[in-house]
């Protein structure tokens, strides 16, 4: 009775439910044709086939099993994700050296060594995997390892959630990787925007492998957030008044109910384009009413405030550390509280600086404009704050001091940029260009991962009990602070000059130099990178050499070094109580005692397989759904619902540690403290 | 938290009052947690409501040429479907209330109409979706079609939810009583059931009510 006049083109329901039982996937998928791609999944293939036989070999399964994968304890779960996080780092970079390659070649003549999809695929991958599966992995795992002992808690709120929100990340993250072997990855950018990634214009598996992996990482992520969120409020140590807390945990709180705000607008957003690009729906499309820019909109009301959430823990991080290398209380914590909330509220206010080419009219490209450069303040005053904690204390230039020092030189110069690109009419000129690239690659290697190394290397002793070799973490510093200025200055001046962003080919050849150059800035990069492996890995030839017993490595000053490193499974023999900020400071100062006997039973949670069930379904659900094998969809989906009711029926989630079992523990460190000391 | 801890002020001085540690805890921790996580939950499921009520404000009058709210909505069909949501909300709260007296067969026969309002809400809205897209009215349609049936859809998703949920909990409480841990998953349950029962009436009250009367 209504039909319409177009063809809104094929959709889910033009495939017949058993027509084919394997949907779309057949052997023209595999990318048996491109001989980068074999190469690496020969690669990768053997590795695992190492790893697997190496585990087999040492009989180490059932161990991995219990220990590690179904563990809900928030320190190993913490573990976890740094480690998913770094894997994927290895991946992303290598993307970011083959954009780098192909970009100082392709001039020209010369097409360079990538075809233009392969180019886009990779340049998608990138960004995807660089802020999803790695930044957030590292993120959300220090403060999972780090909140709940710097509060003096046992465990987060919700232990099995925090293993099925892991589960859920690392669920998106296979995925993503899968396409890199089955089918193919996106070619849309890291965002996907509409009406690029409808069906009609990306009719292969590409936006759907993205739009799965980030539906599935997206939940686990909401609900890391939630329990974070849940642990702050109510697991405190007694005490510990919300201005008594470390800066890390506000910073953490922040982020985390910044992720709660807007987690729901992006998986609304791609449930939006998934109905459109399955169901054939009109939200984004060009036709029967649908609206392109809502996409837009929606995702970077997620997108914008998703950089606070990932900015706001580092500098967290960098306060603690500031405050541990000069041997001085934070200079103005209230007022670093206070700039982190105003900051959580204004990240919620710019988001259509994103687009303002979009063309809104002058009055709202105005109102966002100074609300973005509103932000600089507040984000001013704490650097301010950390430069004058560092004046006149007693600064040890030891690594992760080393990292802060770097930090504030760099991210300076990303954040005056950005003041730069918040004018709506140099945005008009700069907007999709290189410098805005750098510009964002400034703040979020300047601030982000630097801010990450800084966290990785001051709290890895507390986490495995040495710390981590200090040549080759020199390297990863100096690696990655050369190479930040040596990749990316060429980029903003290029950038400055107007060249485009996720081009593949140049035809002006005079500036081919500055891409040179950005090249050789990402293989020092890569020297960095690799330095940072090295110095985990000699840490652990050397750990003897390296161990930390004292548990306070660093002189700190926050709870969390007033147990032992690593940390028991019960975190502290008996829960600490808070007089000051800087408690472990004040208890160093004031004459804390360790107490060495009369030690109660724990009440601990009890470790479950059903988050990697769950997030097991959710990956066939997600590769179900990409390929049409909708039986396969199905039969997941039913499962994830049976295996989570299913679990509900398990009322057994809990158990104590005897108080002599505890004695034991506490005894062998008593000693240990002796010989020590 | 004990008794025995002892909170100085700050600025008495004297050291050796000091408590650092608690001696014997109270082992009930997470309980509290988890109806403020649960809360939390609500407030982020609200706000994916939210962004389709954001959704459906912009292309709310995106007809495309098709049917609009007046040739398509059959509001007294809407008000029955009202009443059953809104009558379930009432039995739930009867429900929590003979679970506040230790009752078990009685909140579970509450539970138990609460559940068959619920039914009888989701079949009035297959019921529905079944005429306009007999109609020729198909979320593909147009704009307003598409963000119609997902806003609603979205909506009767989660009643069906929690109806799943609900069956759920009646076989619990079949097993273990009014158990500590079931009171509290009730209390969520209801939280969850109210809080679908308000987002219906900015359904019923934007989508409806007002595309009939503009």
């Amino acid at each position: 009775m209504w039909a319409a006049g177009l063809n809104p083109g094929p959709t889910m329901l033009d495939q017949g439910f058993l027509k084919a039982p394997l949907g779309r996937l057949s052997l023209d998928s595999l990318p048996l044709h491109e001989p980068i791609l074999i190469g690496t999944f020969i690669g990768v293939a053997v590795l695992g086939l190492v790893v697997v036989a190496a585990l087999t070999w040492l009989g180490r399964w059932g161990w991995l099993w219990r220990e590690w994968l179904t563990s809900v304890d928030h320190k190993k779960i913490g573990i976890m994700y740094v480690i998913l996080g770094i894997i994927m780092l290895l991946r992303g970079f290598s993307d970011a050296l083959m954009m780098r390659a192909q970009q100082a070649v392709a001039f020209g003549a010369n097409q360079g060594y990538l075809p233009a999809s392969h180019y886009d695929q990779i340049f998608t991958a990138h960004g995807t995997i660089m802020i999803f599966f790695v930044a957030i992995p590292l993120v959300v795992g220090i403060i999972n390892f780090v909140m709940p002992l710097q509060i003096g808690a046992r465990d987060v709120a919700f232990p099995y959630l925090n293993n099925l929100s892991f589960w859920l990340t690392a669920s998106g993250a296979v995925l993503t990787m899968i396409s890199l072997f089955v089918g193919e990855f996106a070619r849309t950018g890291w965002l996907s925007y509409a009406p690029l990634a409808e069906l009609q214009y990306s009719p292969d598996s590409g936006v759907d492998y993205y739009l799965w992996s980030l539906e599935i990482a997206g939940v686990g992520t909401t609900l890391s957030a939630i329990n974070m969120v849940a642990t702050i409020i109510k697991m405190r140590a007694p005490g510990m008044t919300l201005m008594k807390m470390p800066v890390f945990t506000w910073t953490a709180l922040c982020s985390n109910i910044l992720a709660i705000a807007i987690f729901p607008a992006l998986t609304a957003a791609f449930f939006l384009l998934i109905l459109d690009r399955y169901a054939g729906t009109q939200f984004f499309t060009n036709e029967l009413g649908g609206s392109p820019m809502m996409y837009w909109n929606m995702v970077w009301i997620w997108g914008h405030p998703e950089v606070y959430v990932l900015i706001l823990p580092a500098f967290g991080i960098y306060s603690e550390i500031t405050s541990t290398f000069t041997g001085k209380r934070l200079f103005g914590y209230s007022s670093m509280v206070y700039a982190t909330v105003v900051i959580t509220l204004l990240s919620y206010l710019v988001w259509l600086h994103h687009f303002f080419t979009m063309g809104s009219g002058a009055s709202v490209n105005s109102f966002f404009g100074i609300a973005t450069m509103i932000i600089a303040i507040p984000t001013g005053a704490k650097v301010f704050n950390w430069l004058f904690t560092m004046y006149r204390g007693e600064i040890r230039f030891e690594l992760p001091m080393m990292w802060v020092v770097a930090f504030m030189l760099t991210f300076v110069v990303g954040g005056m940029t950005g003041v730069l690109l918040a004018v709506p009419p140099a945005d008009f000129v700069l907007h999709n260009s290189l410098f805005l690239v750098a510009h964002f690659h400034n703040t979020i290697i300047g601030g982000v991962v630097f801010g990450l190394f800084a966290g990785m290397t001051y709290w890895f002793p507390k986490a495995f009990g040495f710390r981590m070799d200090e040549f080759w973490g020199k390297v990863a510093f100096w690696g990655w602070v050369v190479g930040y200025w040596v990749a990316w200055t060429p980029i903003y001046i290029v950038g400055l000059m107007g060249v485009p962003r996720r081009v593949h080919h140049l035809d002006d050849a005079s500036l081919r130099p500055y891409f040179v150059v950005a090249a050789i800035g990402a293989v020092i990069i890569l020297i960095g990178i690799l330095g940072f492996v090295m110095s985990i890995v000699m840490g652990i030839v050397k750990r003897k050499a390296l161990a930390d017993v004292t548990g306070d490595p660093w002189n700190a000053r926050t709870l969390e070094w007033s147990t032992s490193s690593p940390p028991p499974a019960y975190n502290f023999a008996f829960q600490p109580v808070v007089h000051d900020l800087d408690a472990w400071h004040d208890m160093k100062e004031n004459g804390y005692v360790r107490p060495t006997t009369g030690f109660n039973p724990v009440h601990m949670p009890r470790n479950t397989g059903v988050g990697i069930y769950v997030a097991a379904l959710s990956l066939t659900l997600g590769f179900g759904m990409v390929w049409y094998i909708w039986w396969l969809a199905a039969i997941s989906f039913v499962g994830i619902v049976l295996v989570s009711i299913l679990h509900t029926f398990n009322y057994r989630r809990d158990y104590f540690i005897p108080g002599h079992e505890i004695a034991v523990t506490e005894d062998a460190r008593t000693r240990s403290l002796a010989t020590g000391a | 938290m004990s008794s025995n801890v002892a909170m100085p002020s700050r600025h008495d001085g004297s050291v050796a009052t000091r408590t650092w540690f608690v001696a014997t805890e109270d082992h009930a921790h997470g309980g509290g947690a988890t109806l403020i996580g649960f809360w939390i939950y609500l407030m982020s499921d609200a706000l994916i409501f939210a962004s389709l009520f954001a959704v459906f404000g912009v292309l709310g009058r995106n007809y495309a040429g098709g049917p609009g709210p007046k040739q398509l909505f059959d509001l007294s069909l809407v008000a029955l479907n009202t009443g059953l949501l809104l009558a379930s909300s009432i039995t739930f709260g009867i429900a929590m209330m003979a679970m506040e007296s230790d009752r078990v067969k009685r909140t579970m026969f509450w539970l138990v109409i609460t559940g068959l309002l619920g039914l009888g809400f989701l079949y009035v809205e297959m019921h529905e979706f079944a005429e306009l897209v007999a109609q020729g009215a198909t979320p593909q349609r147009s704009a307003f079609l598409s963000i119609f049936f997902t806003l609603v859809g979205t909506h009767g998703a989660h009643v069906a939810f929690g109806l799943i949920w609900l069956v759920t909990m009646l076989i619990q409480i079949g097993q273990r009583g009014l158990h500590v841990e079931n009171r509290r998953r009730i209390v969520c349950l209801s939280m969850f059931w109210h809080f679908l029962d308000i987002v219906w009436i900015g359904v019923f009250t934007f989508v409806y009510l007002y595309g009939v009367i503009r």
